[in-house]
């Protein structure tokens, strides 16, 4: 008994949970994402995306579609995550987690790994969706994947660090809507960091975002505003950042535990 | 790991929370295997926080609990395992159906599926005709049969019940103590909070009362019953009475209904009691009484007096 180096069952049923809770809602989880992606396409890349001129040689429709699905995945992720860590806190069903044998971080894989997978999932499918718009090219398919899961996981782990943090719905809205939705927007998700002048160019490099994107348009376009291994080894660093902040607060019980 | 070992030791355990409030003071208890203990106090007097910490929801500022002899810190897997908790709110998923919940429940603690145990547990708990129903359909009392479901879903050893009368009704109470007493039979350690004395009294085997952070005795049930437990014989009498007469000084009589009965208090494990010596006095002083009656202190009484001599 003791020898239970790894408590799968419990791993699977959080997991199971918490996908279960994404199939019963299917119209916040998945549809309203894609809606809310496609309006894009429409302004962006139908509407204004025909007065703009290419950049390299990719029309701004499709040149616009991997930051589009980041931001669909950072904020998606985020809001995820720190759902479910803090739906649970709040109406107190989060005792029965606390006095389960289940290590921190097999709670982190559980419910980080649920909400990376609809995150994933949602921005395979808004891929899908763009493509009814605009002429796409992936140019790296496996970086690409491999960039998407990479992002979901940091992200769906941030999200976990703020829904513990958060004690009320409040402060789980402040971070998604004051900080990462203005990153998103100012990381280049709409336009090349090159478009900008030098100065904000400058200012713009410290916005972790911008990594993100660059690295994820490379893999469909080849074009990148900074070299890949930086936005790479940026992404693994912002990821080492939270799980060493998960750990400590599991550690601690910071927020958990009184 | 022997039979008489205690399946729970608690040493030198304290728990001093942010606010500065100090809600356990070095307390050591011990939960023998198989037992039902109850504990009791007042309201903030320290019974949730013991608990919790047991079961791993608060961390203790300093001392250590064992639960079948497994460290509840360094070895919480497997001190945790056997634990199954009812805590004191109805805190479930509302959008879960009873069947999802308890299934969850029981993988979180780490055991395989088991349909068919999962069926007797609901049935037990007549549960088993709302088990795909979501539990916000469900009425309060049903909500706490879906609680120590999910208490039972792993098969723990230790069973702990956090005021589990709270809010509910006659019939489910009668049903959880049959079920508490099912698992006693089948070996399970419970130990539980309660408000009703009168449960305790029925229930425990062992009782502990706690006061103020400090556990203030722990007694097996009948002795403590036995122990502190006065009788009052209490004579009507015929005629009132201003002032207990002095030739029966001796037996500290006290008046009472102003003055038309005569109380006698004497306690049950003396060799004499001094009822007949009494009743002789009494007729020798003239004093006629029409009726008299005996009653013996409830676990209640015993339990507000030993609190009310602590302040």
């Amino acid at each position: 008994m003791s020898a239970m180096a790894v408590n799968i069952h419990a791993i699977r049923a959080i997991y199971m949970f918490e996908m279960a809770r994404t199939w019963r809602t299917p119209l916040q989880s998945i549809v309203s994402p894609v809606v809310s992606t496609s309006l894009y396409f429409i302004v962006f890349g139908g509407a204004i995306g025909s007065h703009m001129p290419t950049i390299g040689d990719v029309p701004y429709g499709a040149f616009i579609v991997p930051g589009l699905i980041m931001l669909s995945l950072l904020t998606q992720s985020i809001a995820n995550a720190s759902f479910a860590i803090y739906f649970p806190k709040f109406t107190g069903t989060i005792f029965e987690l606390l006095s389960a044998p289940v290590a921190w971080w097999e709670a982190v894989i559980a419910y980080v790994g649920a909400a990376a997978t609809k995150s994933v999932l949602l921005g395979l499918i808004i891929l899908l969706t763009a493509t009814a718009f605009v002429p796409l090219r992936i140019e790296h398919p496996v970086f690409m994947l491999f960039f998407l899961v990479l992002t979901a996981m940091t992200f769906s782990l941030f999200g976990f660090i703020i829904g513990i943090w958060a004690d009320g719905f409040e402060r789980l809205q402040v971070i998604p809507l004051l900080v990462v939705t203005p990153l998103t927007f100012l990381g280049g998700s709409f336009y090349s960091i090159e478009m900008l002048p030098s100065f904000w160019r400058t200012i713009a490099y410290f916005n972790p975002v911008v990594y993100l994107i660059s690295g994820f348009r490379w893999s469909f376009y080849g074009l990148a505003d900074v070299g890949i291994a930086i936005s790479l080894a940026m992404t693994l660093v912002f990821l080492a950042v939270c799980i060493a902040v998960v750990g400590w607060i599991f550690r601690t019980g910071y927020r958990l535990k009184n | 790991m022997g039979a008489m070992s205690p399946i729970i030791s608690v040493s030198n355990l304290s728990k001093t929370y942010a606010s500065g409030f100090s809600a356990l003071k070095s307390v050591d208890l011990d939960i023998n295997r198989g037992e039902i203990f109850a504990l009791l106090g007042p309201n903030g007097a320290g019974k949730t926080t013991l608990i919790s910490i047991i079961c791993g929801l608060v961390n203790p500022s300093s001392g250590t609990v064992t639960a079948d002899g497994h460290d509840i810190a360094k070895d919480y897997r497997a001190a945790r395992t056997k634990i199954g908790l009812v805590p004191q709110e109805l805190t479930t998923d509302a959008f879960e159906t009873v069947w999802a919940t308890v299934n969850f429940s029981r993988g979180l603690f780490g055991k395989p599926r088991n349909p068919a145990l999962l069926e007797q547990i609901l049935k037990d708990l007549s549960l088993w005709d709302k088990r795909d129903s979501t539990i916000r359909t469900l009425s309060g009392g049903m909500k706490r049969r879906v609680m120590i479901a999910k208490a039972l879903s792993h098969e723990p050893q230790i069973l702990f019940l956090d005021e589990p009368s709270a809010g509910v009704d006659v019939e489910l109470r009668q049903d959880m103590w049959q079920l508490v007493r099912r698992l006693r039979e089948n070996g399970v350690t419970i130990i539980l909070t309660t408000h009703y004395i009168e449960e305790a009294e029925e229930m425990a085997d062992r009782i502990g009362v706690i006061s103020k952070g400090e556990i203030i005795l722990v007694e097996d049930k009948t002795e403590l019953m036995r122990k502190l437990g006065k009788k009052q014989l209490t004579l009507v009498l015929q005629q009132t009475m201003a002032a207990v007469p002095a030739a029966l000084a001796q037996y500290n009589l006290a008046l009472a209904a102003d003055g038309e009965e005569l109380v006698y208090t004497y306690d049950t494990k003396a060799e004499r009691t001094g009822i007949t010596s009494l009743l002789q006095d009494l007729a020798s002083a003239g004093i006629r009484f029409k009726d008299l009656n005996t009653s013996q202190s409830s676990l209640e009484d015993i339990f507000v007096s030993l609190v009310r001599e602590r302040k």
